[in-house]
């Protein structure tokens, strides 16, 4: 198992936006994470990524423990994410974005040239290589997203979390996209998918999670899900008359 | 039923990304409309587009035959289209009372004040109970009556209601429902935009079902209980196709 949560929870001021979540991940595979507003996805996400410490519980990853473990920390072990509002570094050029995440993540390149020269193939791959030298700020919406997911490469993940890395694309923006995510895969990374459209998620996920409020209310494969009746009350709610 | 709002193909982006494609919908005078639809689909965009918070890059609203989208906000409100924010966004500082009494603040509300005055009290008892009490001192469900208490302050022919039922617990939310049925039962048209989609259309007497964006279904609120387009929109379809 590349990760492994056992019984993690998170509260706000009393209130368990995550309560007492456990799930193991295979490597190689991609976790689909979904579920309504306010399920607690994203705190799930910044839990695993170290954004906070959880209230209750342990984290492992690739067989440490790493619960008290910092961000950056996790980023050199292997964990690497997008965040869903991209904030690129605007005046830098779109390959030494890329580079950052060659010299903060694993097994870095501390020698700008160097990291530079690294990062230039996760460019290639997501599509930004021929605008390598534009400055970021230039870059429309698709093409930041493609950058972050380029950065986040750059760190030589194991694990690579991507948080809404579909939403506010167009559909066909969205199926090059899916691609993307499973070529990733298939080099080998795993990856967990945070996401709305999950339609979309169905497509390319081989394990789904779904939390409803705080709660994993249940597990398994895409299409298992997808007649799973508390899955679908949860989406569309209970009835007032059943 | 004689054509009272009337959203005719608009489109609406925030920066590059575009929120609503080509979205049209009428709501008839008296009706109850839900528009129903996973998170992200741009139900609270088109909302807030009809409200005029929102420019749009093309496209009309009409209320009968006023041009909504050529007016400021504060113009639509004085036409009468009166929105509930998500998040109830009131005054929280403010009593009970002066967060009403704002609510009646276009010339059109404010002649008739005191009469709406009785009637939001008649609905909402508890509003008049707590007249003196501030706004941030009371639980969620009674901000929520609060929120719609100060929206028909401004007398709307047309009321909005943004996820009205958004973190409150089973019993409030069918006592907020009630009330919209009420309301709807003293003239009141209501546009309601729920992430509860089965009570949404149980209440509703039509709705629309909103999915990245675009409508993709339309139909009477109890013939859509039993479509299966519903649960599509939401989870794709059952079983879902092998790859």
């Amino acid at each position: 198992m590349l990760l492994n949560l056992e019984g993690v929870s998170k509260a706000f001021k009393g209130l368990k936006a995550v309560n007492s979540v456990s799930t193991r991940l295979e490597e190689g595979k991609i976790l689909g994470l979904i579920g309504p507003n306010g399920a607690g996805k994203t705190t799930l996400f910044n839990l695993i990524t170290g954004v906070y410490p959880p209230t209750e519980g342990k984290i492992f990853f690739d067989g440490k423990d790493i619960t008290s473990v910092a961000p950056h920390a996790r980023c050199w072990m292997g964990i690497a994410r997008t965040f869903q509002l991209v904030r690129p570094l605007p005046e830098l050029s779109v390959l030494d974005n890329a580079a950052i995440g060659r010299v903060y993540g694993r097994d870095p390149i501390r020698n700008r040239s160097k990291a530079e020269k690294a990062s230039y193939e996760t460019l290639e791959m997501v599509g930004l290589a021929a605008r390598a030298s534009e400055k970021a700020k230039s870059l429309t919406l698709v093409d930041r997203k493609r950058l972050e997911l380029a950065r986040a490469l750059a760190a030589k993940p194991k694990l690579l979390l991507l948080d809404e890395l579909l939403a506010g694309l167009n559909p066909s923006e969205v199926l090059t996209s899916m691609a993307l995510i499973q070529s990733i895969r298939d080099m080998g990374i795993t990856i967990i998918m945070v996401e709305h459209l999950v339609k979309a998620v169905f497509g390319i996920a081989d394990q789904i999670v779904v939390l409803s409020a705080g709660e994993l209310i249940a597990e398994g494969t895409p299409a298992e899900i997808a007649c799973n009746e508390s899955v679908i009350d949860a989406y569309l709610g209970r009835s007032l008359h059943a | 039923m004689p054509d009272f709002l009337n959203v005719d193909a608009i489109n609406v982006a925030h920066g590059d990304i575009q929120a609503l494609w080509d979205v049209s919908l009428e709501v008839g005078q008296g009706e109850i409309v839900a528009l129903i639809g996973p998170n992200g689909a741009g139900k609270t965009t088109l909302m807030r587009a009809i409200a005029g918070l929102h420019p749009l890059k093309s496209g009309t609203v009409l209320l009968r035959d006023k041009a909504l989208h050529a007016l400021p906000a504060h113009r639509i409100v004085e036409q009468g289209v009166i929105m509930v924010p998500e998040g109830r966004r009131l005054f929280g500082g403010l009593t009970v009372m002066d967060n009403l009494e704002l609510g009646a603040y276009s010339k059109r509300a404010r002649e008739v004040r005191a009469n709406t005055l009785e009637l939001v009290f008649e609905l909402f008892p508890l509003l008049a109970e707590r007249r003196t009490q501030r706004a941030n001192t009371m639980s969620g469900g009674q901000q929520q009556m609060l929120a719609v208490g100060r929206a028909l302050m401004g007398v709307p022919k047309l009321l909005m209601l943004d996820e009205p039922s958004l973190g409150l617990g089973p019993l409030v939310v069918e006592n907020i429902f009630e009330t919209v049925r009420q309301m709807n039962q003293q003239g009141v048209t209501i546009f309601l935009v729920e992430q509860n989609a089965r009570q949404a259309l149980e209440l509703a007497h039509r709705a629309y079902i909103l999915e990245q964006g675009r409508i993709v279904g339309t139909g009477l609120g109890d013939e859509l209980l039993r479509d299966d387009r519903v649960q599509q929109a939401y989870l794709g379809i059952c079983p879902a196709p092998e790859e």
